[in-house]
């Protein structure tokens, strides 16, 4: 059996491939609905590898990422309530306002530990959501629409496919991207913090700086995510910063598979496709979302892709790779 | 090779001295054993010597600096690199990434996000060298939690060796192993010899009279007596206190 | 500066710090002991609350309703303990947060199915109704009888934990699990009545609280997390700083709604402090413990682990 044949290795082309083609269907079968839905798929599948990086990776239970989303939202509405419209603008303050944030809550929130930190990144984002709620000016709690979405030059986000395809190409970018990081020097030693952190010191490197430039790249990329939902929903509010988000995040994240790269996309996907699907049956779905988690959290930590991996490994033992599928 | 010396190292844990005034001096390229009952403060003491440990007062000197108030990366990367008594290898990594990771932390820096780690040349020669050295070149591409528990103990060496250190801190290497398996690594380690200078915590008296250039006694934390193994052997104070024979 | 409003703000404060400690103390505790990170706290005081205003609707008796929202509480938090939560103790962190996450879900939409969204309206009870004349003013005689009441777990509490055998367990555990369970104290019991006092205290403190906030699903969301802060503030595992740490936090939170709105008319002009003033209150609980942490990550009473 061929490397590449693997199940676990052809699975993200295959979802790639897949997400390419949604566009094209939903115009033949004129389901415009189809490549929104799918958008917020690949939106928030770049917010879970986001997020992986730095709780996959590194370890870091930060159950404040909804924080970022907020951030690079309203980066994209405020310029716009005042009338900017350039993409680039918006892709500034998006970037910038994510790092910033990201630099500061994380240099604080790591000067603790495990339950601290996952309770600290949770009291910032509370933060957040209330500073939000309290500028009425800017809508406060009613939110307030993106009143031009982000032109890049002849791209327009506010164009359901154009933004679609942004967003795939960003999620493709992304996720490659963390393929490369999982062996190069930086993730293997962010990996290997999490795994022992005063080991990473007794060898010459600084596992907090480490920490924080991940929590850093980590909040930066989920907000850009968060500037493309609010072009895709041509809207923003607080409540997109509150905690059960960020708590949705982690369940994609571990759902998919904590620490692969294709989980996060998995991870999305079946996601918010059990929710669409549950919402068909009930509107209490939340009632049988919630003890499915319990369970996931009992029994199934290792994730739809990290269970792929581990199926194959049984039924195809392989050369032990560089670290290949485990965290 | 560099040397080491400690004046005066003092430790308290409350009310409760665990190093009390040790002085220490290690030459370069000489291999110093300390040796004491336990509970006589020695991983207290090499972790001082690390950094890991704040000292309460005294100094240490690397090489002639003043490195008392170094924190333990700083240390690490000026060649001062111990090993655990309680193995801490990376059980996810393989036995190479493991080397490799070692390497590059001690010799340069991990700011790099695209290229692989063991496509750095450096980093990976100075692995494989000390996967030789250890006899672990054969399960290269083993993930460390899967080795036995005496291969884990070898790699543990391996780490310290990749980094190119010129002074290893070795905390109980032997710690739990077989009587062949002790003999592996004290003939590895004579091998070592030389190439680093090296203070080496144990328990394993064949070993440490077999290696040490010189030894020093720990009781209590005071450094009871130093001198070469036949000093060390004869020395009535150190047979009553250590070895547990009668002070007539 | 009004004297009367200053002192009626203060002691708000001092109520609303009282509730934060009912929740945190028993909070802390499962957090030092356990190390067991638990958001569904906030759905045990969401339970005594709806349960006191249910039998206060039923009988009318205020004692009732309290006892039936503390036996209420007790029920679900053993139920949980003993089915989900004790499985967990020896996993990571993440999986606590990702159950207790699911049970939030559960909870809050098991609320709405029976009581819908609309918050419920509880009155105040007959005995506790009208003012208490304090220092020439009359201040609401529920919300005094809340301080009181919670003043007075404080101090059960307290004795408790110093002066009984099993407080002297507790304090134990916090500083050493594995000891205590060495020693053959039968430590899976002595968590479920830990986990199952705790639920209790958030009983009791949702059904006092019944009357002055809002009985809704979802009102132990936001109250949980403040609770998390006064609980890093005060340290993890110390009952100690979760009483000093919560009767600041209200304090600082009740009165910042208040001040610093109008203080920020005096140094800036009115447009500016209408829209900053809401939101810097708003944000001073969580800029305080920042400050906190900066300056003591441990926290200010933190309990001594060994």
């Amino acid at each position: 059996m061929t490397d590449l044949l693997r199940p676990s290795r052809a699975l993200l082309p295959l979802l790639f491939l897949l997400l390419a083609c949604v566009p094209f269907a939903a115009a033949a079968a004129q389901q415009p609905f189809w490549t929104s839905f799918f958008a917020r798929i690949l939106i928030y599948a770049i917010a879970a590898s986001a997020l992986n990086l730095a709780l996959g990776y590194g370890g870091l239970v930060s159950f404040g990422h909804a924080l970022f989303l907020g951030v690079g939202a309203y980066a994209v509405a405020l310029p716009a309530f005042h009338g900017i419209g350039s993409g680039w603008v918006h892709l500034l303050f998006c970037l910038a306002g994510g790092a910033a944030v990201a630099l500061v809550i994380g240099a604080i929130s790591l000067r603790t530990s495990g339950m601290a930190f996952i309770m600290i990144t949770l009291a910032f984002a509370q933060m957040g959501y209330f500073l939000l709620v309290s500028l009425k000016f800017y809508g406060g709690d009613d939110g307030l629409p993106v009143a031009a979405p982000s032109r890049f030059g002849a791209l327009d986000l506010g164009s359901a496919p154009v933004l679609y395809g942004v967003a795939w190409a960003v999620l493709l970018v992304l996720t490659w991207w963390m393929s490369r990081l999982r062996a190069a020097p930086f993730g293997m030693a962010l990996r290997a913090a999490r795994q022992n952190a005063r080991r990473v010191d007794a060898m010459g490197l600084q596992s907090r700086r480490l920490q924080l430039a991940a929590f850093t790249l980590s909040g930066t990329a989920c907000a850009l995510a968060g500037a493309l939902l609010a072009n895709l929903n041509a809207f923003v509010s607080p409540s997109s910063m509150s905690w059960s988000v960020s708590g949705e995040l982690i369940v994609m994240v571990v759902l998919g598979g904590i620490g692969t790269v294709a989980g996060p996309v998995m991870g999305a996907l079946v996601f918010l496709g059990l929710e669409e699907g549950l919402k068909g049956v009930t509107e209490h779905w939340m009632a049988l979302f919630g003890p499915l988690i319990v369970l996931m959290a009992m029994f199934g930590r290792r994730g739809i892709v990290g269970w792929i991996e581990a199926l194959e490994q049984s039924r195809w033992p392989a050369r032990a790779g560089a670290g290949r599928g485990r965290r | 090779m560099a040397s080491l010396q400690t004046t005066d190292l003092v430790k308290h844990f409350g009310g409760l001295t665990v190093t009390d005034r040790v002085c220490l001096d290690i030459r370069p390229g000489e291999l110093h054993a300390v040796i004491g009952p336990n509970g006589a403060g020695k991983t207290t003491l090499i972790n001082q010597l690390s950094g890991e440990l704040r000292s309460s007062g005294g100094a240490v000197r690397f090489d002639g600096q003043d490195v008392t108030g170094w924190a333990v990366h700083r240390r690490a990367r000026a060649g001062l690199l111990r090993s655990y008594q309680i193995t801490s290898v990376f059980e996810e990594f393989t036995v190479l990434e493991n080397a490799a990771l070692a390497a590059r932390a001690a010799r340069g820096h991990a700011w790099r996000f695209w290229r692989p780690l063991l496509a750095d040349p450096t980093a990976r020669a100075a692995a494989e060298e000390a996967l030789r050295a250890t006899g672990l070149e054969a399960h290269a591409g083993t993930p460390a939690g899967e080795l036995a528990y005496g291969q884990r103990r070898q790699l543990e060496l391996a780490m310290a060796l990749a980094a190119q250190p010129r002074f290893l801190l070795l905390d109980e290497p032997m710690a739990g192993m077989s009587v062949q398996e002790s003999a592996e690594v004290t003939r590895l380690l004579q091998g070592l010899k030389r190439r680093y200078t090296i203070l080496l915590v144990e328990h394993d008296m064949d070993a440490v009279f077999a290696l040490a250039d010189r030894i020093s006694v720990l009781v209590y934390g005071r450094l009871m007596f130093t001198g070469s193994p036949e000093e060390i052997r004869e020395h009535p104070e150190v047979r009553a206190v250590y070895l547990g024979e009668e002070l007539d | 500066m009004n004297l009367t409003l200053l002192l009626a703000q203060l002691l708000n404060g001092l109520q609303y710090g009282v509730l934060l400690f009912l929740l945190a103390a028993g909070l802390t505790l499962v957090f030092g002991i356990m190390s067991f990170v638990n958001l569904a706290h906030g759905s045990l005081y969401m339970v005594g609350a709806y349960a006191a205003a249910l039998a206060y609707g039923a009988g009318g008796s205020f004692t009732l309703a309290m006892l039936t929202a503390m036996a209420a509480a007790l029920a679900v938090g053993l139920i949980l303990e003993t089915t989900v939560v004790s499985r967990l103790y020896r996993r990571d962190h993440l999986d606590h947060v990702l159950a207790t996450f699911g049970l939030v879900m559960f909870f809050n939409e098991a609320v709405r199915i029976v009581w819908g969204p609309q918050p419920l309206f509880v009155q105040v009870p007959e005995s506790l109704v009208g003012t208490v004349d304090l220092l020439g003013f009359g201040y609401p005689l529920y919300r005094f009888a809340i301080i009181v009441a919670g003043l007075v777990v404080a101090i059960g509490s307290y004795l408790l934990i110093h002066k009984t055998r099993v407080g002297m367990l507790i304090r134990a555990g916090a500083q050493n699990p594995q000891m205590v369970a060495a020693l053959g104290i039968p430590i899976g019991l002595l968590n479920a009545l830990l986990f199952g006092v705790g639920a209790m205290l958030a009983g009791v403190a949702g059904a006092m609280a019944g009357p002055v906030l809002s009985v809704q699903s979802g009102m132990g969301d936001a109250v949980l997390i403040t609770t998390l802060v006064v609980i890093v503030i005060g340290g993890i595992g110390s009952v100690t700083g979760a009483f000093y740490a919560a009767l600041i936090v209200g304090v600082v939170d009740t009165m910042g709604r208040v001040y610093l709105p109008l203080l920020l008319r005096q140094v800036a002009d009115r447009s500016v402090a209408d829209a900053a003033g809401p939101a810097l209150a708003s944000m001073s609980v969580y800029l305080l413990m920042a400050l906190v942490l900066a300056l003591r990550p441990q926290g200010l009473f933190p309990a001594h682990r060994t």
